[in-house]
C-alpha cells in the first residue's frame, strides 16, 4: 500500500535581490562566455507564481531501500554549476561533466562524507562521485573559479524530491503512514510537517517566508 | 676557507631572503583568494611537471597557486646552494649548520604545503605558515651574519644595549610570532571574516557568541562573503588577534621610547625601533582595512607581509643589538 506525496512549495514576501556574478570577469576564459552580460546569481528561484524551485522535500525516518539506479548529471558550463541544487540518494552516482573551454578543479567540501579533489580539462573525461552518508547542501566547489559552488543534498531514503521550476514536488511510492516531511531550501533554512500518506497518496504544500 | 666578509655570499644571501619574503606574499594571496586547493596534485601540475605547466592555464586560482609553487621551488634552489657556499667557504663552523638548518626548513616547508594539498588538511595550512615566518627570519638573520658589518662588529668598537631593552624586544617579538600563529589559525579556517565591524565586534565591545547570535551572525553576512559559516571559536579568536594587536602596538610603542632614552636619539637602533612602530601602525591600519573591504584579497596579503615585516623587524633588532653587546 503505497501513494504519491505531492505538493507545490511556495515563497510568501519579496526574496532578496540576486546579484550580477561580477568575479566572473577575473578569469576571461570564462566572461568571453558571457557576450551579452554576466549571469545573476539564483538562490531564490521564485516563479511569477511563486513557487519555489531548489527545495529538497524528503521524508524523516522513511524506510531505506537501494540506491535509485539513474545517475544524475552535475555540469560545468558557461564557469557555472549546472544545477546549483542537486538531491541524490546515498550511493547514488553523481557524473560531473565539464562543458567549458577551461579548466576546473571539482572539489567536494564534505561535513560527513570522504573529501575529494579532481581535475577536469576541458573535454576531459566525467567524474563520479557518490556519497555513503545522508549529509544536506554538501558543498562542491571550483577553487579556480571561487564564485562556482553546487550543493548536494545526500537523503537515506528513496523517498526524496527536488522542488521545480515552479515548486512542485512528487515523492513515489510512499508507503502509507505518518511521517514528518522536511523541506529544506540553503537560504532559507529546513521546516517540517507532519503528514498522513494514504493509498492513494497525500498531497502537502509548504510556504517558506521572507526572513 | 675564508673569514672576511664575501660580498658575492652576502649579497646572494639577502637574494635569498627577498625571494623568501616575496614568497609569503605569494602565499598570501593563495589564501586571500581561496585558491589553496585550486590545483589539487602535487608535486605535479594537472598532472603536468610543475616547470612545463602552460602558460595559457595559469587562469584564476591556479594563476597564485601555481606561482607559489614555483617561486618556492626558486627559493628551495637559492637555499640550497646557499647551504652549499656557507660550507664550502664560510670560516664559521655555526655558519654550515645555519645553512643546513635553512636547507632542510625550506624541505619540511615545501612537503607540509604539498601535504595540505593532497591530504586537504585546513590545519596543515597553520604550521606551513609558522614554518614560513621562521624561514623567513632564519634567512635575513644568515644574510646579516654574512654581512659586512657584523664581520667589522667583531673588531670596532660597539655601544652595548642594555639588557632590560633587548629583553623587551625580544619578548615583543616572540608576541609578534604568536599573533602570526594566531592570525595563521584564523586564514585557514577558510571562514571569511568572523567579525565584519571595527572598531566594534558585531556593534559591541565585545560580542556575543551564544548559538543564536552566531546564527545571526550567520544570517547577516556582507554580501559577497565565501566560505564555511562562521562559529563561536572563530569570532573569539579574532577578538583575541584584535587584543594581542593592541599589546603589541604598546609594547613596540614603549620600545621606541625606550630605545631614544637608554641609546639616544641619533643610534640607528632607535632609528630602527621607530620605523618599527611604523610598521605596526600601518598594520593595524591595514588589518582595520582588511575588515572594512570584506577581506580584500590585496589588502589582506598586504597585512600579512606587513606582518612578517614586523616579527622581522624585531628579530633583526634583537641580533643587532645582542652584537653590540657582544652576548
Amino acid at each position: 500500500m503505497a501513494g504519491d506525496l505531492t505538493g507545490t512549495v511556495t515563497f510568501k514576501g519579496t526574496p532578496p535581490a540576486e546579484k550580477e556574478m561580477t568575479p566572473i570577469k577575473d578569469d576571461p576564459n570564462c566572461s568571453a562566455l558571457y557576450p551579452a552580460g554576466l549571469p545573476m546569481t539564483h538562490f531564490y528561484a521564485v516563479s511569477a507564481s511563486g513557487g519555489l524551485a531548489d527545495v529538497v522535500v524528503s521524508i524523516k525516518g522513511a524506510p531505506t531501500g537501494a540506491a535509485k539506479s539513474a545517475p544524475v548529471i552535475l555540469d560545468q558550463k558557461g564557469c557555472i554549476y549546472s544545477p546549483t541544487i542537486l538531491a541524490v540518494q546515498t550511493g547514488q552516482k553523481i557524473i560531473v561533466k565539464n562543458s567549458d573551454p577551461c579548466v576546473h578543479n571539482v572539489h567536494t567540501v564534505p561535513k560527513e562524507n570522504e573529501m575529494k579533489n579532481l581535475v577536469q580539462m576541458p573535454g576531459g573525461a566525467d567524474l563520479e562521485f557518490a556519497f555513503d552518508k545522508p549529509e544536506p547542501f554538501l558543498k562542491f566547489q571550483c577553487d579556480v573559479h571561487p564564485w562556482m559552488f553546487a550543493w548536494v543534498s545526500v537523503v537515506d531514503s528513496p523517498y526524496f524530491s527536488l522542488s521545480d521550476k515552479d515548486g512542485k514536488f512528487t515523492i513515489k511510492n510512499v508507503p502509507a503512514g505518518k511521517y514528518t516531511v522536511e523541506f529544506a531550501h540553503r537560504k532559507l533554512g529546513t521546516k517540517t510537517v507532519e503528514v498522513e500518506v494514504k493509498a492513494d497518496g497525500a498531497t502537502q504544500d509548504f510556504a517558506f517566508e521572507a526572513k | 676557507m675564508n673569514s672576511r666578509y664575501q660580498p658575492a655570499l652576502f649579497w646572494f644571501a639577502v637574494l635569498n631572503a627577498v625571494a623568501t619574503f616575496l614568497l609569503i606574499g605569494l602565499g598570501g594571496l593563495v589564501t586571500s583568494h581561496e585558491a589553496g586547493m585550486s590545483v589539487p596534485d602535487w608535486p605535479t601540475t594537472y598532472g603536468y611537471n610543475m616547470f612545463l605547466f602552460p602558460l595559457d592555464k595559469w587562469v584564476g586560482g591556479i594563476f597564485y597557486e601555481h606561482s607559489h609553487r614555483l617561486l618556492a621551488s626558486i627559493v628551495g634552489l637559492l637555499t640550497t646552494i646557499l647551504a652549499i657556499w656557507l660550507w664550502a667557504k664560510d670560516a664559521r663552523k655555526w655558519m654550515h649548520w645555519l645553512g643546513i638548518a635553512a636547507f632542510l626548513l625550506v624541505i619540511v616547508q615545501g612537503i607540509l604545503g604539498g601535504l595540505r594539498v593532497r591530504w586537504n588538511l585546513d590545519w596543515l595550512g597553520v604550521p606551513h605558515g609558522a614554518v614560513a615566518q621562521t624561514f623567513l627570519v632564519l634567512t635575513c638573520a644568515i644574510a646579516l651574519f654574512a654581512s659586512r658589518w657584523w664581520k667589522n662588529s667583531e673588531t670596532e668598537k660597539q655601544i652595548p644595549v642594555p639588557r632590560g631593552l633587548r629583553s623587551h624586544i625580544l619578548y615583543v617579538t616572540i608576541l609578534i610570532f604568536i599573533q602570526l600563529l594566531i592570525a595563521a589559525t584564523m586564514r585557514h579556517q577558510h571562514a571569511g571574516l568572523a567579525i565584519s565591524d571595527f572598531p566594534l565586534a558585531h556593534g559591541k565591545i565585545w560580542p556575543a557568541t551564544t548559538p543564536e547570535a552566531i546564527a545571526d551572525y550567520n544570517a547577516h553576512r556582507p554580501a559577497g562573503t565565501i566560505g564555511n559559516p562562521i562559529t563561536a571559536f572563530q569570532v573569539n579568536l579574532q577578538m583575541v588577534h584584535r587584543l594581542v594587536a593592541y599589546l603589541i602596538f604598546l609594547g613596540v610603542t614603549a620600545a621606541a621610547f625606550l630605545s631614544r632614552k637608554k641609546l639616544g636619539g641619533a643610534d640607528w637602533l632607535t632609528k630602527f625601533a621607530w620605523f618599527w612602530l611604523a610598521l605596526l601602525s600601518l598594520q593595524i591600519v591595514l588589518g582595520a582595512a582588511t575588515i572594512w573591504s570584506n577581506k580584500a584579497a590585496d589588502i589582506a596579503t598586504g597585512h600579512v607581509m606587513v606582518g612578517a615585516l614586523a616579527l622581522l623587524t624585531g628579530a633583526v633588532w634583537w641580533l643587532v643589538a645582542a652584537r653590540r653587546t657582544r652576548i
